[in-house]
């Protein structure tokens, strides 16, 4: 049944977006936002499922320099400056070129200042040699708060810094963005007309979006439109403790125990405590995320695609049970967790697909708790902190624990509030043999106890 | 301010009121309806012969399919209903002072009605279509919608390549009514002159200083550049991304199904079956299908399901699979014949026929859900050139009403045999379609709407989707919003076993008297007629 074009490698199965590879080039003065935006954005490629790394030209610089002095290595008469500078810009477009063309990467983001068009063109030249397309994405902001915000955040622990005091580092670094504002030529309507780009004017407010050329294009450029840097905050957390948890079993749509219904007031008051500015609340269409909201007391919104991973032919079952009607699945699941799809159901990879749109409309929302399972809420979790797609399916998310996400400089600052009510333990590690031809014993090692 | 509209709209419990309300029958509405909150207006700006209409439509189209009731409102449909007889390009001319007063009465007769669709029909998303090309007409445009609580978002299409202009005339300009003598050149020559008038007036939208706080997306030369600013919310954000995705070069979609397969041969429905012999067949002549157009690059596209890989397999050309183009999952009904889902469910069989779109198998799917699913698809079909689709029946059924602007009670209904290709070629405003039958005998799949069904208003069969969550009863009206998919229960009376959450009696009241409207304009001009048969039923 294998097709000419049966994705044989698992990363392929997903729907072949990308031709060529493609290499995305940051534009913009120092503390725009470039490495913000490349980390941003190659968080989200990888979680969809497109290969994709980073290359930071000032990582480069920081090998090659070892030491940094001052602003003066940036000034444009500084020819030896100019030259390392040079260099390290080439050692990275050579990393990126083993990347994408021997190491099977789909999409490389080459962070760097890249201001002058000159090194855009040599950037360009590369690209053409070795088969790849190149999508600009310039970022233009005079906002002289969001700037200073900006080198606060970020700057200010960068390893450049790091003997400095923080006015001493800001003096530099505006000095630093001084030696580039003179050479800076921004990408321009007329003489950049035939380069794929987009540019993000002012955080967001604004975009010009210039020859898209493909599919990936697109989603990145959707992607970025849609991102924000208002500070805000995500909460998830499961359902209450349901009844089918109480017995073992997967699946299903059973209402709450009563130490679930007590956990839902136990939110509420935390909720209060916290007392967080126009918050959202999100929860799946299965009747414990519902039941869970309800005590809330407030108004909420039912998502389809928040419904739990559906286990197909195994829903309801104890892993005992799966065990003993489905040895070969079970342990195909222990082989592959993230791939693995259940028979008439789904697999971690499809949920991620499925989940999408709802880290989309995260991405544009502000405050949210998301009220969801404990697979859905593993793959939300792996976005914001760039989980694999190996350490996904193992994320700990236990049941009665509300995990409070706060955006934070390239990052995400994770707090993790246990509201104080008893529940069983719904994980299930990876056990040792993974063999199909293991005994129950040992494909039985790991299940957490339950009644 | 549309909050307050669906309170109102909640908390009258009469059926009288439901009739009449079409907000209020909240699960019927898909996602995507319910992350617009106040209603929003599109205004359309540009020069005539920019597309304008063309994105109007086509944005309406989209709009409905994904479930947001939208209406385009026409302006010179309404200059034509009030100059009966158009004479020439003076018409147009900025110092006609009396014309100028028609078209500003056209303008405002055509806002009210904007009014009456968005604030009492129903409607969510209104698309203004005219030139727009002032700044007085645009401000006149945000007073209105200011006074009555609307939101606005602006589209403008700027181009100055001759090469497109031109084309543009010729291929929808010159069937216009106004030019009912088809001489080219003259037509040409009065547009061209009509497109003069307003270039003197017009004033484009500045993003740095007078237009910086609107939110809009400037559209340049078809799409080569865009230019968005502030954009506020969710359906603006989808309206860009669409925007943004198509494109005006001619490419063909070729819809059709699998091969026959073994459970077609049984009259079982779902599954994941091989092909039939009469099936293998059909792969073949597909194959010679294809050789004979010669259709050079070619995208084909199948499901995950055995019976479409394999009649790919057949063309030896590449092929992508995708998962969202897996049939309608039956949930409990996967895999039984019509009869035994009769005999095994009547009750659920007998829901299914009330409201085939809207029905939702038990621990299965809908035809709404499908549409929900397969919009990554429609999008990725926008911006691709030629592609070939090898799906299944209700899926194709839901890509040909978005090709074809079918509404919910159309979709469900609309004929896709086995083995024959539907070719789908974008025309004018429309769809132009050819359908080939390719010569292999097949089963016929196809289950006609029920003659004399009940009707929805009597409908007092109560439904329990077995695999959709009850909520406790709502003691305090709130505003409650459903994201995805079908909203499970809420009744319209309160029930005494409802108000106990613990026992599992539900009812989901189905098939109710009010569906949301889905007001939209035939996207097939007057002039051009469908070659061939139109799938529809």
């Amino acid at each position: 049944m294998r097709g000419s074009c049966r994705p044989n490698n698992p990363r392929d199965r997903t729907v072949c977006m990308t031709n060529c590879p493609t290499l995305i080039v940051t534009v913009g003065l120092p503390a725009r936002g470039k490495t913000y935006i490349s980390k941003k954005l190659t968080r989200y490629l990888n979680w969809i499922g497109v290969p994709t790394k980073e290359f930071n030209v000032g990582d480069y610089r920081r090998e090659c320099l070892k030491i940094y002095k001052s602003f003066e290595f940036f000034r444009p008469d500084n020819e030896e400056g100019v030259k390392i500078r040079r260099q390290c810009a080439m050692s990275a477009l050579n990393d990126v070129r083993q990347y994408l063309s021997v190491e099977g990467g789909q999409v490389a983001v080459f962070d760097a200042t890249n201001t002058t068009r000159d090194r855009r063109g040599t950037i360009m030249k590369f690209a053409e040699q070795n088969g790849f397309k190149v999508f600009f994405v310039e970022s233009v902001c005079e906002d002289p708060e969001v700037i200073a915000q900006n080198i606060v955040q970020v700057k200010l622990g960068n390893p450049d810094y790091m003997n400095c005091s923080s006015e001493e580092a800001i003096e530099d670094f505006m000095e630093r963005i001084k030696c580039y504002e003179t050479s800076y030529q921004p990408l321009d309507e007329d003489l950049d007309s035939d380069v794929s780009y987009i540019k993000i004017m002012d955080v967001g407010r604004r975009y010009l979006v210039n020859r898209v050329v493909d599919h990936i294009q697109s989603r990145i450029v959707y992607y970025l439109m849609n991102i924000h840097i208002t500070p805000r905050s995500i909460y998830l957390c499961r359902h209450g403790e349901s009844d089918l948890n109480i017995k073992g079993r997967i699946g299903g749509d059973s209402g709450l125990s009563s130490r679930g219904k007590e956990f839902a007031k136990r939110l509420r008051s935390f909720l209060e405590e916290q007392k967080i500015k126009d918050l959202k609340i999100w929860t799946s269409q299965m009747k414990r995320t519902i039941q869970t909201a309800e005590c809330l007391g407030v108004p909420y919104e039912q998502w389809k695609s928040l419904n739990e991973i559906d286990a197909g032919v195994c829903e309801e079952m104890m892993y005992e049970e799966i065990q003993e009607h489905f040895p070969l699945e079970f342990a195909l699941r222990d082989q592959d967790k993230y791939r693995y799809r259940y028979p008439k159901g789904e697999s971690y990879e499809d949920l991620v697909q499925r989940l999408e749109p709802v880290i989309m409309e995260l991405e544009r929302q502000e405050n949210v708790l998301v009220i969801c399972h404990q697979a859905v809420m593993r793959c939300l979790l792996a976005y914001f902190l760039d989980k694999t797609s190996h350490e996904l399916p193992y994320l700990k998310c236990p049941l009665h624990t509300v995990l409070k996400l706060t955006p934070v400089a390239y990052g995400c600052k994770v707090e993790s509030v246990y509201l104080g009510v008893d529940s069983v333990n719904t994980h299930r590690d990876r056990p040792e043999n993974v063999n199909v031809q293991r005994s129950t014993e040992d494909a039985l090692q790991t299940v957490p106890a339950h009644h | 301010m549309s909050c307050t509209q669906r309170d109102i709209g909640a908390s009258t419990n009469s059926t009288e009121a439901k009739r009449t309300d079409p907000r209020c029958n909240e699960k019927k509405c898909s996602w995507a309806s319910y992350m617009t909150n106040s209603p929003t207006m599109i205004v359309m700006i540009g020069l005539p012969a920019r597309g304008k209409t063309y994105m109007s439509k086509k944005l309406t189209r989209y709009l409905n399919w994904i479930g947001v009731p939208t209406k385009v409102f026409n302006l010179g449909v309404y200059r034509r209903e009030a100059v009966r007889a158009y004479k020439s390009y003076d018409f147009f001319r900025h110092d006609n002072e009396e014309a100028m007063k028609i078209r500003k009465q056209c303008a405002l007769v055509a806002l009210q009605d904007v009014r009456v669709y968005l604030a009492e029909e129903g409607g969510q998303i209104a698309v203004f279509d005219a030139t727009n090309t002032t700044r007085e007409r645009r401000d006149l445009i945000q007073a209105f919608v200011k006074e009555n609580g609307f939101k606005v978002f602006f589209v403008e299409s700027v181009c100055d390549d001759p090469d497109v202009i031109a084309a543009n005339i010729l291929e929808v300009k010159v069937s216009s009514p106004d030019y009912p003598e088809k001489h080219r050149e003259r037509v040409m020559e009065d547009f061209l002159k009509r497109i003069e008038c307003y270039k003197v007036t017009y004033q484009p939208l500045d993003p740095d200083n007078y237009d910086k706080d609107l939110s809009f997306i400037k559209v340049i030369n078809v799409g080569q550049r865009f230019l968005v600013n502030r954009v506020q919310d969710y359906i603006q954000s989808k309206i860009v991304y669409y925007l943004m995705n198509i494109h005006v070069h001619s490419h063909s979609i070729y819809l059709c199904r699998h091969g026959e397969s073994n459970h077609n041969v049984e009259g079982r429905i779902g599954g994941d079956a091989e092909l039939s012999p009469r099936g293998k067949k059909f792969a073949h002549a597909l194959r010679d299908f294809i050789e004979e157009y010669e259709l050079s690059d070619l995208k084909v596209w199948t499901s995950q399901l055995r019976r479409t890989i394999q009649t790919a397999e057949e063309l030896s050309v590449p092929y992508e699979q995708w998962k969202i183009l897996n049939e309608i999952d039956a949930g409990v009904c996967e895999e039984m014949t019509y009869q035994m889902i009769q005999e095994t469910f009547p009750e659920e069989f007998a829901l299914r026929d009330q409201d085939k779109y809207h029905y939702r198998y038990p621990g299965g799917e809908s035809y709404q859900d499908l549409v929900q699913r397969l919009e990554p698809v429609i999008m990725e079909l926008e911006r691709q050139g030629n592609v070939l689709v090898i799906c299944h029946q209700a899926v194709m059924r839901c890509l040909l009403a978005y090709f074809l602007d079918k509404g919910a009670d159309d979709l469900p209904y609309m004929k896709c045999p086995l083995h024959t290709v539907l070719k789908l070629t974008p025309v004018a405003y429309g769809c132009k379609v050819e359908m080939f039958y390719l010569n292999v005998e097949a089963v016929n799949t196809h289950r006609d709407r029920p003659l004399g069904k009940v009707t929805r208003d009597s409908a007092l069969i109560h439904r329990r989707n077995s695999y959709t969550p009850l909520s406790s009863y709502d003691q305090v009206k709130r505003p409650r919003l459903y994201s995805a998919g079908n909203q499970p229960w809420l009744p319209l009376a309160p029930t005494p076993s409802a108000l106990m959450p613990e026992r599992l009696q539900s009812q989901t009241r189905t098939g109710s008297s009010c569906l949301t409207p889905c007001v939209k304009e035939s996207t097939l001009t007057a002039a051009k007629k469908l070659v061939a048969v139109s799938a529809s039923e």
